[in-house]
């Protein structure tokens, strides 16, 4: 039915079974336009944050997807910069994920705000001492950027391509990709340091509070560097589970294991600077504030044990995993660090966000847990279904996988080599 | 008009709350809401929802009956005067301080309720609009003209009583007092305390109450170590309240907040 839509030279499954596919995903997606209405209609009442716990499960979230995203820029950064031309077998679908996850992250915001028509006030009366104003227009620059992006890839479609203006089109856009690669380069780089920077420059929060470099705290750059870490792991995840689900070689093994050591190598920098700044934070920064590091782990159940899950089950040996290259050729070896890398970032967000709040500032207060609502699950699971949607229709009518035709023609070819050797 | 580009610290208004007096009545709260035309709680408000912008703590010494000792600790926006942790996140400068009168100010009308402000604030201080501000039938005859109801989806937190702070400036203009030199008002919940134990003034003006009370041996502030130079200050005779403004420690609270 839609044939003349899907590229040549790839096979993409029936269209009854593609639309088998995605029918539990638009009933997810659904249920959540509901769940996240209800929100907008009746108000932030129907979520389970408080006068206490101001953030929830939205701002972790968002925090986490848009760290695992930032392969989108990453990845563009060491192929059009860095020159990793390897790397251009999974640009296209780095760009899909990206492009997802931030404008999921963006929706999601859009909802957790009281009162979302006045987004625009913070181009209008900007605080340029604010973390977040930095984070609002570095996000909404760069959403930009990807959308640019992503007009080329779409504008490959098979059937697209038939209009001679959408070529030339998208020939001229690609003469910028190097300029639109560097500014989302730029703009990545900060908005993931700003998202850092929003707790690291809470004063009031001594759990999260952290000294650095002039206005930056020392989170700006951790956070940076974990966004780079798990981006590339994120779109090898991604690519895994997508060879998976349809059973077809899309990249070249090399491509995988090019982007673990990339991980693995940036996470290893990663989990050395993040025990640096937890010492310093430990000995230093905290117990200035009157506030001895240890108390906050002596609140159950978050232990010494998260600070370890975080930097070392979650951030060490996955990046061990990564650097070895005998462990790191092995799908089954290389997948799961992969998987353990993205957990230890998400992580990352949960403590930043969750525990910060959890964790009570005057003596005579009490430590308080919060369990999300329905409706801010419901509004999450929108997201993720909006991304599986996204993704499915850019992975069906678009060439996110260049390789994808080749590694068919090879593996075609040696199927078919012993049958005519033995016809021979 | 007061120079925006050189702000005068014309005044720096702060209080002093004397714990051994407090007796956890509440009126405070109650003079408060009516004054700031704070809305009845709504029904699924809970604990933690709900707004007060003056909140009583009951806070014991954590030993066991005969030794055991409570008193009420009265917490509102402290009013940081340096480095204030909410002014400076605030993505669209919702939040300021007020150069003339050391006041953190609060615009509804610009706040976009990210709550960021809120985070921020390390004595829980800020308070958001969960729900849409409604009074019963005929209630609404009793609010505050003064004062402008908040919309559902923004923060809000105590301002010293704004309202009554612009009257007496307005008085104080019509008598011919030039707007450089600070003015005499008191807070609702200053006027409503029936034992005294707020007293309210400019702390720049050593003859103040507030002023020398803050010099005081037994006054102390909370969380004093973040450096945030809080303006409400506290009194208590007895160490073992004055240790509680230090930073918590763990499993050492159980009694849940009063108001």
């Amino acid at each position: 039915m839609d044939k003349e839509f899907i590229a040549r030279g790839v096979r993409r499954c029936s269209t009854p079974k593609f639309l088998l596919w995605i029918l539990p995903w638009i009933g997810l997606a659904a249920f959540g336009l509901y769940a996240a209405g209800l929100c907008l209609v009746k108000g932030l009442n129907q979520t389970n944050m408080d006068n206490r716990f101001a953030f929830g499960l939205w701002i972790f979230l968002d925090l986490a997807v848009i760290a695992l995203g930032a392969g989108a820029f990453f990845t563009g950064f060491l192929l059009y910069i860095l020159k990793l031309d390897a790397l251009k077998q999974v640009i296209n679908s780095a760009v899909v994920i990206g492009l997802v996850c931030y404008s999921g992250a963006m929706c999601v915001l859009a909802v957790d705000v009281g009162q979302p028509l006045r987004a625009w006030f913070t181009f209008w009366y900007p605080n340029v001492h604010s973390m977040l104003t930095e984070v609002t227009f570095c996000i909404s620059c760069y959403l930009t950027v990807l959308l640019v992006e992503y007009v080329p890839i779409l504008l490959r479609n098979r059937k697209l391509r038939q209009v001679p203006s959408f070529l030339v089109f998208e020939f001229e856009l690609h003469k910028l990709i190097y300029v639109l690669a560097g500014v989302g380069t730029f703009l990545s780089f900060f908005h993931q340091g700003s998202l850092g920077g929003l707790y690291g420059v809470l004063r009031g929060r001594p759990f999260a509070f952290r000294e650095g470099l002039a206005v930056w705290p020392s989170t700006f750059f951790l956070f940076i560097l974990s966004a780079a870490a798990v981006g590339p792991s994120f779109v090898l995840l991604t690519t895994w589970l997508v060879e998976k689900i349809t059973r077809k070689r899309l990249v070249e093994a090399r491509v995988l294991e090019l982007l673990g050591r990339i991980s693995g190598l940036l996470l290893a920098v990663y989990v050395l600077a993040k025990s640096l700044d937890t010492l310093v934070w430990i000995n230093r920064t905290s117990p200035e504030t009157g506030f001895p590091a240890a108390q906050y782990y002596a609140w159950k159940p978050f232990g010494t044990w998260i600070l370890l899950a975080e930097i070392v089950l979650f951030g060490l040996v996955p990046a061990l995993i990564l650097l070895t290259p005998r462990l790191r050729a092995r799908r089954a070896w290389l997948v799961p660090a992969a998987a353990m890398a993205c957990a230890g970032v998400a992580l990352n967000r949960f403590v930043m966000t969750i525990q910060t709040l959890a964790v009570p500032t005057l003596s005579f207060d009490r430590y308080l847990s919060y369990t999300p609502s329905w409706q801010e699950v419901g509004t999450f699971l929108a997201v993720a279904a909006y991304g599986v949607l996204v993704y499915s229709f850019s992975f069906r009518y678009l060439q996110i996988f260049p390789a994808e035709r080749e590694l068919r023609f090879e593996a075609e070819q040696a199927e078919e080599l012993p049958v005519a050797a033995g016809r021979n | 008009m007061i120079s925006q580009k050189n702000p005068v610290k014309i005044a720096r208004y702060g209080m002093t709350i004397d714990i051994d007096r407090c007796n956890g009545c509440g009126a405070c709260m109650v003079a408060c809401a009516v004054e700031n035309n704070i809305p009845p709680a709504h029904a699924g408000a809970s604990d933690r929802k709900g707004i007060t912008w003056i909140r009583v703590f009951k806070v014991d010494n954590g030993a066991e009956y005969p030794a055991k000792r409570s008193v009420f600790i009265p917490v509102l926006c402290q009013q940081c005067d340096h480095d204030t942790p909410c002014v400076h996140v605030c993505p669209q400068q919702a939040v300021d301080l007020d150069p003339a009168t050391g006041v953190v100010g609060q615009m509804p009308e610009r706040c976009l309720g990210c709550r960021y402000c809120m985070a921020a604030c390390p004595y829980h201080a800020r308070y958001f609009n969960w729900w849409d501000p409604e009074w019963p039938a005929g209630m609404e005859k009793t609010l505050n003209p003064d004062v402008a109801p908040r919309m559902r989806g923004v923060v809000e937190k105590c301002n010293f009583c704004h309202g009554r702070w612009h009257a007496a400036r307005e008085s104080a203009a019509a008598a011919g007092k030039p707007n450089t030199e600070p003015v005499t008002y008191t807070p609702a919940c200053v006027e409503a305390c029936p034992t005294g134990a707020i007293q309210f003034g400019d702390l720049k003006d050593p003859a103040s109450a507030p002023a020398q009370a803050a010099q005081k041996p037994e006054a102390f502030r909370l969380l004093e170590k973040l450096g945030t130079e809080p303006k409400i200050y506290y009194r208590s005779k007895r160490e073992w309240v004055r240790g509680i403004a230090s930073a918590p420690k763990a499993g050492a609270r159980k009694e849940p907040a009063r108001g």
